[in-house]
């Protein structure tokens, strides 16, 4: 019963095959709230393409692609934490490890960007703020916003939750023994590629209808 | 309680409130369940008391329109959320589970804990918007009303009830992982225990419907706090969407409530006839087709809500073929106890008036599915009638079967056995009156929500308000008596009713570790026909040192 | 009813008897499985109690024959009750052509209803006996229904939509109408009357009533006095398509493609025109959003809809 957290198992390599499991049960749920909220998207959309075409051209398509950069890179920072935690190189891996979570924080400080620009030209229909478009039917525009700010700002949630459990993964990284530092990279591993996939899809849902 | 005869067993490992609160142990992570629960379910059935007064007469003389509505919409809140839900999983699955497949814990133990105060936490939030003056939506939340005309404690209750979301799909990965990782040596699928199947089943419902009711909830926050208007028709949205992503929840979210009491059913039944549980494999597969299945019919709560016809049509059809798999499990039920020796003890007692009302309550599901049947009976009280049968009548009927049944194993203690026959007794007559005049209420027109009515209909309230009372008395008796035998109960043996099951081959209550060496299963589960065991009353496994 | 106590509803429509007929089948489908399972579980309970003397060899746990038996005919039984609902459902969407057309509107917490004359109710509708009529039901805040048991009748009025339903009444006599989907505080009294009357009676109410202005004819007031004639009328400088006959006509839109002026087209056009524009014409047209109430809107378009198509010079784009 020795290296495994859980009184239940009998040896590490049980629990690991437990522990990921688990993560992709996690993962299966999270599919179906994004998938939920996708689905809202998608039905206002089949009634308002073209508004939401329109207003879509307002996002910053700049900004947008370097952020899907952005995380699509730290995607990669991740598997290598995972390669290196397999080769047992752990300094490496607390290195990758950060390297990841910092493109996270890149990516967050860049949709802040985004959102103070967004405010400040009036597109940002939240908090009673004041909607000024300028285009064809400002109803189904401010619409897209609205859904534009919930979906994104859920996403932004995820990637936060993910950055402090990888931040209090690195702070604790002395006190766990190597089997567990293997697996936990694993199962957060798993749980940030399922945030990058996200995005993969919300992009061009968001940013590239009808360009 | 803690005493000699206690030491070595789960529950004479540490007293005192850090024992408690800090426990990972399974065993009393169910009990700080069990203490919880209980205390929701009198809370909303207060509630329903309440109203059943208010009820008794047409005119709204005891509460305000308001207050009225406020009783029903928590009334509603907590007995889903906060009782129906997590019951059976959060008490008796967390006691059992690891116990019926021969480990030792759950998977995740800390996680499990971390669980139960995630769900104080929700909590906490549904009851400060009871006592800051409550909510008045209904436990439904349809917009536009929620999000743009209620004006109580919305945004808050429903903030509690996302919270408490997170609990449950805790124990939905929980559960998962535990039953396929941790199963003893030859415990394959197929000789699982049906509860076991159940709980797997209400845990695939659990992790994959919860997160759409936290999608419906968050959009509803959304909008009355930072005002996107997604289900608003003046900013380009459509109240009928959140309708949709409700019932999309929802409708699985009842399979939640009743698939792990058609789990302690098939326990039960088997025990008290001696016979096995009738086709075996089939209760297993419409265990999961139900779940699966469930995922398919929200629309059928829409029939008369503006969607298509269309839609209706392949919503009804579908709704039909959900009753099959629960038809097979009833015949299933019935013909377990051909040629055995059948016995009445309390749970017996109750796992019979469950097969009753269940069925009584399923084929009045029947009615609603008929499309233009439904167009008459749906928002009247026929509805009513039929989910407090299924949900009342079922599975908190269930619910009582399997704290009788268990009961012994979790405390070491018997109870009354007159005291518990009485009781069921008394909720079945109860039940039965409170709820069966509302299938007359709602047939001839009676509306669902209704303050006030009209006096035509005062003869069947009335008739359904003395029930509540009697139904009342029947779920308070086991307070007492249940209380009363741990003080005073005899002590029970390990397997008092000789019933098949790993859990009855360790002591009642078990070691802190469930097993003082691991089992290794041999034999399908209700091997209670087996040749060569009729003596045995019973010990169908051989125990081997663990490897 | 005996003793008052009702048992069984009035059956005071045309479609009422035929709802009955599959509920009573249900019904009877119902009694008989349950009470052959409760004789089965009784009577093994009794036969097969503990100490008793009846036989127990050959006992099986498992027969697929019946299994399978009993799993196709609860298919065959489900699938027969599910044609019958569906096949009496879908008549909904299908109100007779000669309907009589009332609109119908649902507010926090009353009901308003418009006969074709004009005439107003207020929690109360007259109709005769004998013929369709098809109410057309608006929400003007929040979800309600408009329920009426003895006809066996019931259909959600949703804001932002116009939702309807069609029913012939067969009694003459005054039938509750209750509001079915909650709606607030006051969700219980929002109900009143269904006076069914024999022709000449409703006639006659008609006439005591007064020949109120039809809704067309307030549509009409309300077209001129929010200035839509300005562009849409026959004489106007700026160009704006021609109404006449535009219920039901298709539409070029600027997107190359073609839309039915149907309720939805009407109703997004005054409240948000720069969704679908008529090709071969300017976006100009502001919105009426939050300018007209759903009672308002209703009257435009029974207005819009009265407008037969006229041959008028230069109208096409």
């Amino acid at each position: 019963m020795s290296g495994t957290e859980s009184v239940a198992f009998d040896t590490p390599q049980r629990e690991q095959r437990a522990d990921t499991l688990a993560m992709w049960v996690f993962i299966g749920s999270e599919a179906m709230l994004f998938g939920g909220i996708f689905l809202v998207f998608l039905i206002a959309h089949i009634d308002s393409g073209t508004a939401f075409a329109a207003a879509s051209k307002h996002l910053s398509l700049p900004l947008g692609t370097f952020n899907t950069a952005v995380l699509i890179t730290s995607s990669f920072t991740m598997a290598l934490a995972h390669t290196l935690a397999l080769q047992r190189r752990w300094r490496a891996t607390v290195w990758a490890l950060a390297a990841t979570s910092l493109l996270g924080i890149c990516f967050l400080v860049v949709k802040g960007i985004e959102y103070s620009r967004e405010i400040s030209e009036g597109l940002a229909p939240v908090l009673g703020l004041q909607f000024r478009y300028a285009g064809p039917d400002p109803k189904h525009a401010e619409f897209f916003f609205g859904l534009y700010f919930a979906m994104t700002s859920l996403h932004a949630l995820h990637l936060i939750g993910g950055i402090i459990v990888i931040a209090g993964m690195i702070a604790l990284w002395r006190t766990a023994n190597p089997d567990n530092r293997l697996h936990r990279v694993e199962a957060i591993g798993l749980y940030w590629h399922f945030v990058d996939v996200v995005w993969v899809f919300m992009f061009p849902v968001l940013y590239l209808i009808n360009r | 309680m803690t005493n000699a005869a206690m030491q070595g067993t789960y529950l004479g490992e540490g007293s005192g409130p850090r024992a408690w609160l800090l426990t990972t142990d399974h065993k009393r992570v169910a009990w700080l369940y069990l203490i919880s629960l209980t205390g929701f379910f009198f809370l909303g059935g207060a509630m329903a008391v309440l109203m059943r007064i208010e009820l008794a007469t047409p005119a709204g003389d005891l509460v305000s329109d308001d207050g009225y509505n406020r009783l029903f919409s928590l009334h509603g809140i907590i007995m889903v959320w906060f009782f129906l839900v997590p019951s059976i999983p959060a008490t008796l699955g967390n006691f059992l589970l690891p116990l019926m497949i021969g480990a030792r814990d759950l998977a995740f133990p800390r996680l499990n804990l971390a669980s139960w105060y995630v769900f104080i936490f929700g909590s906490l939030f549904a009851l400060f918007s009871v006592v800051a003056g409550g909510v008045d939506t209904g436990w439904t939340f349809y917009t536009p009303l929620s999000t743009l005309y209620a004006n109580g404690w919305v945004s808050t209750a429903a903030f509690g009830v996302f919270i408490v979301g997170f609990s449950t799909i805790m124990t939905g990965i929980n559960f998962i992982v535990t039953v396929h990782t941790l199963r003893a040596p030859g415990l394959t699928w197929f000789r699982l225990p049906i509860f076991v199947w159940t709980l797997y089943a209400t845990s695939l419902v659990m992790v994959l419907a919860t997160p759409v009711l936290a999608a419906s909830l968050i959009l509803i926050v959304l909008e009355r706090v930072f005002g996107i208007g997604i289900f608003n028709p003046d900013l380009g949205g459509a109240p009928l969407l959140f309708q949709h992503l409700f019932w999309f929840y929802s409708h699985p979210a009842v399979y939640i409530m009743i698939l792990p009491g058609m789990g302690v059913v098939s326990e039960v039944l088997p025990c008290f006839s001696r016979r096995p549980l009738f086709g075996y494999k089939a209760v297993a597969i419409s265990s999961m087709a139900i779940a699966v299945f469930g995922f398919l019919v929200w629309g059928h709560h829409m029939f008369v809500s503006g969607q298509s016809a269309y839609a209706g049509v392949v919503f009804s059809f579908l709704s039909f073929c959900v009753a099959i798999p629960s038809a097979i499990k009833v015949f299933n039920w019935s013909l377990t106890l051909r040629k055995g020796e059948i016995s009445f003890e309390t749970p017996m007692l109750y796992a019979l008036f469950f097969l009753a009302l269940f069925t009584f309550g399923g084929l009045a599901g029947l009615f609603l599915a008929a499309l233009a049947v439904d167009v008459h009976l749906h928002d009247t009280y026929f509805v009513i009638a039929h989910f407090h049968y299924i949900m009342v009548g079922g599975m908190v009927t269930a619910y009582m079967a399997g704290l009788h049944f268990w009961w012994p194993k979790m405390t070491g203690r018997m109870y009354s056995e007159t005291a518990g026959r009485i009781a069921a007794t008394v909720t079945f007559v109860g039940f039965n009156l409170t709820f069966f005049p509302q299938y007359m209420l709602g047939f001839n027109g009676m509306p669902r929500r209704y303050h006030t009515y009209p006096p035509e209909f005062q003869f069947w309230h009335v008739l359904s308000s003395a029930g509540a009372v009697v139904l009342a008395v029947g779920y308070l008796m086991p307070l007492f008596y249940l209380g009363l035998s741990l003080f005073r109960g005899a002590r029970a043996p390990d397997n008092p009713w000789h019933a098949t099951g790993l859990e009855w081959q360790t002591s009642s209550p078990p070691p802190p570790h469930n097993f003082k060496t691991m089992p290794v299963v041999t034999r399908p589960a209700y091997a209670y026909d087996m040749k060569g065991l009729e003596h045995e009353r019973f010990s169908p496994y051989r125990e081997e040192a663990a490897e | 009813m005996s003793f008052g106590v009702p048992f069984v509803p009035q059956e005071a429509s045309s479609q009422a008897g035929q709802v009955d007929a599959l509920f009573y089948a249900l019904l009877a489908f119902s009694v008989a499985l349950g009470l052959a399972l409760t004789g089965l579980v009784v009577g093994y309970a009794v036969k097969y109690r503990i100490g008793s003397k009846a036989d127990r060899t050959g006992k099986r746990s498992r027969s697929l024959p019946l299994e399978i038996g009993w799993t196709m005919a609860t298919l065959i039984v489900a699938f027969i009750f599910f044609g019958w609902g569906a096949t009496l459902f879908v008549r909904r969407d299908h109100p007779p052509a000669d309907a009589l057309e009332i609109t119908g509107l649902g507010k926090q917490w009353m009901w308003e209803f418009r006969q074709p004359g004009g005439q107003r109710e207020i929690n109360e509708l007259h109709v005769p006996v004998g013929k369709a009529v098809v109410v057309s039901l608006a929400a003007q805040d929040v979800i309600h229904s408009f329920y009426v048991p003895a006809f066996r009748i019931k259909q959600d009025a949703v804001p932002g939509r116009t939702t309807h339903i069609w029913f012939i009444a067969t009694e003459p006599g005054s039938y509750h109408l209750f509001c079915a989907q909650y709606c607030g505080t006051q969700h219980s009294e929002m109900g009143g009357w269904v006076t069914v009357m024999a022709p000449e009676q409703y006639a006659a109410w008609l006439n005591s009533q007064g020949e109120g202005e039809t809704l067309a004819a307030s549509g009409e007031k309300l077209f001129r006095a929010l200035g839509c004639s300005g562009c849409h009328g026959a004489n106007s400088k700026v160009r704006a398509p021609s109404l006449d006959g535009i219920f039901g006509r298709p539409v070029p839109l600027d997107n190359q493609q073609t839309v039915i002026a149907d309720d939805r087209y009407l109703r997004d056009s005054i409240l948000n025109p720069k969704k679908e524009i008529a090709a071969g014409y300017q976006p100009v047209m502001p919105s009426f959003d939050g300018l007209i109430d759903e009672g308002e809107m209703q009257m435009l378009l029974a207005y819009l809809k009265s407008l037969s198509p006229q041959p008028t010079a230069g109208a096409r784009p």
